[in-house]
């Protein structure tokens, strides 16, 4: 699928999870997203994004302007090398949480976005790519 | 190899003044002043004495200028301070390194004129430059730590700053939330709301959230804690400014909101408020 622009950012520290939502909120603007569409896709960014902080101690987004049969869409892509996740399946439950949460950001997340994808191996890390259309 | 390094300093020694003046023509006509926020005295005093401290350096230091070393202590306190009053002033980091690498100019045209055109020039100028340059990315290093502890000093007076809760009558809060809800500033809102609905012996709390940009699960769990705590101690919440991206977002993530009393402005919470306090506006 052709990359029209890319960029990646380290998220470290929560402070960073305030730039994934900033910049999330910038290229849903440019993408000419609605108002709902923005606010679902930088929804999704902050929960994912806290994620890797909360959950791995750090990892990286990048962010992606992507062009397929005419139309276009924001890909991010959220990657660590944290522990990883065993089951799957519980991780996307509704209200399942290690870590005190809501237990609500892996699946809400899935259903604020088009396409969600999830890979994960227990001890070398996480994956989840999310791409929402205009 | 002694001698020709010693003639860095003794040059430097020996036309200071010259070397100065130059110095400050080129800064005139350079970066450093474009800003036009420092007076030319100012540019002149900052100028001398560092310049008095670099010859002092040279002098002391052996046959390689190390700005590491501890007779360059005096040179790179004096830019410490330099690069925290430029970043106060607003200064960018390549306007403040410039006063450094301005100086490779001036200093290259003593050294031509007391050496001539030899390798022992080439040898010199190389060594300076070394030198100048790791003074000047010493200075932007140096920069960016002032930088930084401005925005961490920022950022701690924003959590003590947005935390005003309002009394909108006779035993209604009012709780206006603005910007990013981070977990920090979240607890110093909620232990203020509590101690408020205390102090004022009030029955009900509006939270509104219509400066709050993002709901997400994180900011609807801490807002759901204020809800509950606040409701342990007899207190009712609503919360309000709820806009319809924010409303549609919330119910695709799942947060059950449903116990909580909500209102899509700060208008509807107040006549809710007042109703249930047994009051009503009426228009004369």
């Amino acid at each position: 699928m052709p990359v029209e622009r890319n960029e990646t950012l380290a998220v470290n520290r929560s402070e960073d999870v305030v730039l994934v939502r900033a910049k999330t909120r910038d290229w849903s603007i440019s993408l000419g997203f609605t108002i709902v569409e923005q606010t679902k896709m930088v929804t999704a960014a902050s929960e994912l994004a806290r994620n890797l902080v909360v959950h791995a101690g750090g990892g990286t987004v990048r962010l992606e302007t992507i062009n397929s049969e005419q139309r276009r869409g924001l890909r991010l892509t959220f990657e660590d090398q944290g522990p990883g996740i065993a089951d799957i399946q519980q991780a996307l439950r509704d209200g399942f949480s290690s870590k005190g949460g809501l237990g609500l950001g892996l699946s809400g997340s899935k259903r604020l976005v088009n396409e969600f994808d999830i890979s994960s191996t227990p001890g070398e890390g996480t994956r989840i790519c999310i791409v929402r259309w205009k | 190899m002694a001698v020709k390094s010693k003639s860095l300093a003794e040059i430097m020694k020996q036309h200071r003044s010259e070397i100065l003046s130059g110095w400050l023509e080129y800064q005139k006509n350079g970066a450093t002043s474009t800003n036009g926020a420092l007076k030319r005295e100012e540019i002149e005093s900052e100028s001398r004495e560092f310049l008095g401290l670099f010859s002092g350096a040279l002098e002391h230091d052996g046959a390689e200028p190390d700005m590491r070393s501890s007779a360059w202590s005096e040179v790179r306190e004096y830019l410490d301070q330099f690069s925290q009053s430029r970043a106060q002033a607003g200064f960018s980091p390549s306007e403040t390194a410039t006063f450094v690498f301005s100086l490779k100019q001036p200093l290259f045209d003593k050294l031509k004129v007391a050496m001539g055109e030899s390798q022992t020039l080439v040898d010199e100028i190389w060594r300076s430059t070394i030198l100048l340059d790791s003074l000047g990315l010493y200075v932007t290093e140096r920069y960016q730590k002032a930088r930084e502890q401005t925005i961490a000093r920022q950022q701690q007076e924003m959590i003590e700053l947005s935390t005003p809760v309002v009394t909108l009558w006779e035993g209604i809060l009012a709780l206006p939330l603005i910007g990013t809800l981070d977990s920090e500033r979240t607890q110093v809102v909620m232990e203020s709301l509590l101690q408020k609905i205390v102090d004022a012996e009030a029955q009900i709390a509006i939270i509104d959230i219509t400066g709050v940009p993002t709901v997400d699960t994180l900011v609807a769990q801490h807002l759901l804690k204020t809800v509950a705590a606040a409701r342990l101690m007899g207190a009712e919440c609503i919360i309000s400014g709820i806009r319809p991206q924010i409303a549609a977002t919330i119910v695709h993530l799942g947060v059950d909101l449903a116990g909580v009393t909500t209102k899509a402005s700060l208008a509807d919470a107040l006549r809710v408020a007042l109703d249930r306090n047994g009051l009503h506006i009426a228009s004369r």
